[in-house]
């Protein structure tokens, strides 16, 4: 029989770690601020903290951060929102993908505190297991994906790109830059090359995106 | 990343100077290339002043008949502009040939000129680099070079600017405006804006501390077929080998600019005179003065190659 006090996930084991980390470290802390009368001095590489207001899948949240906190540490670490992947934290691979203000950003490259008044839609915003976005209902109907990690981040990506196709913004690859695009497969795949997928499933990927776009792969 | 602090700017000329006044203070505003770099410690701000709320965000036809382009106005805005597409096509195609679409959304016209180049030894921390600690030498020199500059470079760097949309700006003789901490403003032109590296290769533009980029102004459109044409190692997403930035007038005249050659955009003025002539004259003119390595030799024929390619389409 399974043990309830050892059913522990690993990502419960990772956060417990670091908290004991940070109860060793705070004795610490605490000292040095009590040897202060004027308050606690700014040491030089002190974290300095700052307050964020946003919306994030239409809910109000209101975070206190270390200025450092990207977006996507926002979103994952602070708001437990963990859709949304952190592949390679600079901005080439794409797991990072969310809609920020309607459009799709990496949130690895913005700090969350750029983000006062803003509304953030993740892949948990587009749609749930028993109520599925088409464009989530189609990966899985076109199997888009192998190992899954990237693919909250393209399904992302992809209901931006035919948002961005509707309101006439060309790419790379429109021939005629006064005409209007269509979403043709070699569009899709000009406007997504910014998300990464190391499995290769690329090509169910652009047959599910075509799907949502009405028109035949 | 090193700590930092942080404030939101309310004015371009405040912003201005409190950089000039805050040591280790820098300006954020797309923040795709910095925050990659401070991620890496290669910027290391200690405090960052937010551009995003000021209002420079639109693009503003100009009493010469031009347009003026606010410094926050973002690459996937200016690139779908009607103005831009139907008079400037040679800025939205080199704008819609850079990064991807969700870097497009972010990265601001301003950014864009100022973005770091990608030289792998500037990103290695590890590698000795003049441009990232002043004095400590080039690893590139002797290195793996094939991505790297083969014109205007020194013997401190020879790396490349990484902007696809510069190389436009420059054929089409765009002028930068920016505040100074004093409040004053100034008008560059594009070809003093970006600098050679010289001894200096860390100061890469012609912008005094603490100094904002307000604007980028067009001068009014010059007609042409308008093209941009990027070689790269994959079809999408990808810096230039090399890339050319062509305004071509039916009589042949053309202006040219290429991307990926040197640490500007590089146009020779006098060398579009041989344009009539064919892109080997021309491509020589321009490139009379290379000094490639063994890895990036190449450049030098892929230029005139592409050259005479943009040429042949401009004659259709």
């Amino acid at each position: 029989m399974r043990n309830p006090d050892l059913a522990a996930t690993r990502r419960d084991l990772m956060i417990g770690t670091a908290a004991s980390a940070a109860a060793v470290a705070a004795p610490c802390a605490a000292g040095a601020q009590t040897a202060t009368t004027t308050g606690p001095a700014k040491a030089a590489g002190a974290a300095a903290m700052s307050k964020v207001s946003f919306t994030v899948n239409g809910e109000a949240r209101t975070l206190e951060l270390d200025t450092r906190t990207s977006l996507l540490d926002a979103l994952r670490e602070h708001l437990q929102l963990t859709g949304t992947k952190k592949g390679c934290d600079h901005g080439q691979c794409g797991a990072c993908t969310a809609m920020v203000n309607g459009r799709r950003i990496n949130t690895c490259l913005t700090l969350a505190v750029m983000h006062e008044g803003d509304s953030i839609t993740t892949v948990e915003g587009l749609g749930s297991p028993d109520n599925l976005h088409p464009m989530q209902a189609a990966f899985v109907r076109h199997d888009g994906y192998q190992c899954g990690y990237c693919t909250p981040g393209q399904i992302c990506s992809s209901v931006a790109v035919l948002e961005e196709i509707k309101a006439g913004i060309p790419s790379h690859v429109t021939a005629d830059l006064t005409a209007v695009p269509q979403a043709t497969a070699e569009e899709i795949r000009e406007r997504m090359s910014g998300n990464i997928c190391r499995c290769g499933a690329y090509s169910n990927i652009i047959d599910a995106i075509t799907e949502v776009a009405g028109r035949p792969a | 990343m090193k700590p930092f602090t942080y404030e939101r700017a309310t004015s371009p000329a405040g912003a201005a100077a409190a950089v000039a006044r805050t040591p280790g203070a820098k300006f954020i505003a797309g923040g795709t290339n910095l925050l990659d770099l401070m991620k890496l410690q290669i910027e290391a701000p200690t405090h960052l002043i937010d551009v995003n709320g000021l209002s420079l965000d639109r693009i503003e036809p100009t009493p010469e008949g031009g347009l003026r382009i606010g410094a926050l106005v973002r690459n996937t805005d200016l690139a779908a502009d009607a103005r831009i597409r139907r008079d400037y096509g040679v800025l939205a195609r080199a704008l819609l040939a850079g990064a991807s679409g969700q870097l497009r959304n972010k990265a601001t016209t301003a950014g864009n000129l100022l973005q770091r180049t990608r030289c792998p030894y500037f990103y290695d921390t590890n590698m000795p680099c003049n441009k990232r600690q002043p004095g400590s030498g080039c690893a590139a020199i002797g290195g793996i070079t094939r991505q790297l500059a083969v014109i205007g470079v020194s013997e401190a760097c020879i790396a490349t600017n990484p902007s696809d949309m510069a190389v436009a700006m420059r054929v089409l003789d765009a002028v930068v405006e920016t505040v100074r901490p004093d409040g004053s403003t100034r008008r560059i032109p594009i070809e003093e804006f970006h600098r050679l590296p010289g001894e200096t290769p860390h100061i890469e533009t012609a912008l005094e501390p603490g100094e904002l980029i307000t604007a980028v102004t067009l001068p009014p459109p010059v007609g042409g077929t308008q093209i941009y044409r990027k070689v790269r190692d994959r079809a999408s997403y990808a810096f230039a080998l090399v890339s050319v930035g062509a305004i071509v007038q039916r009589d042949g005249t053309a202006r040219v600019a290429l991307g990926g050659v040197a640490h500007k955009p590089w146009r020779v003025e006098a060398a579009e005179a041989e344009i009539p002539r064919g892109a080997k004259a021309a491509a020589e003119a321009m490139l009379a003065d290379a000094r490639p390595t063994h890895d990036n030799a190449f450049k030098i024929p892929l230029v005139e190659r592409t050259l005479g390619a943009v040429l042949a389409e401009a004659r259709g």
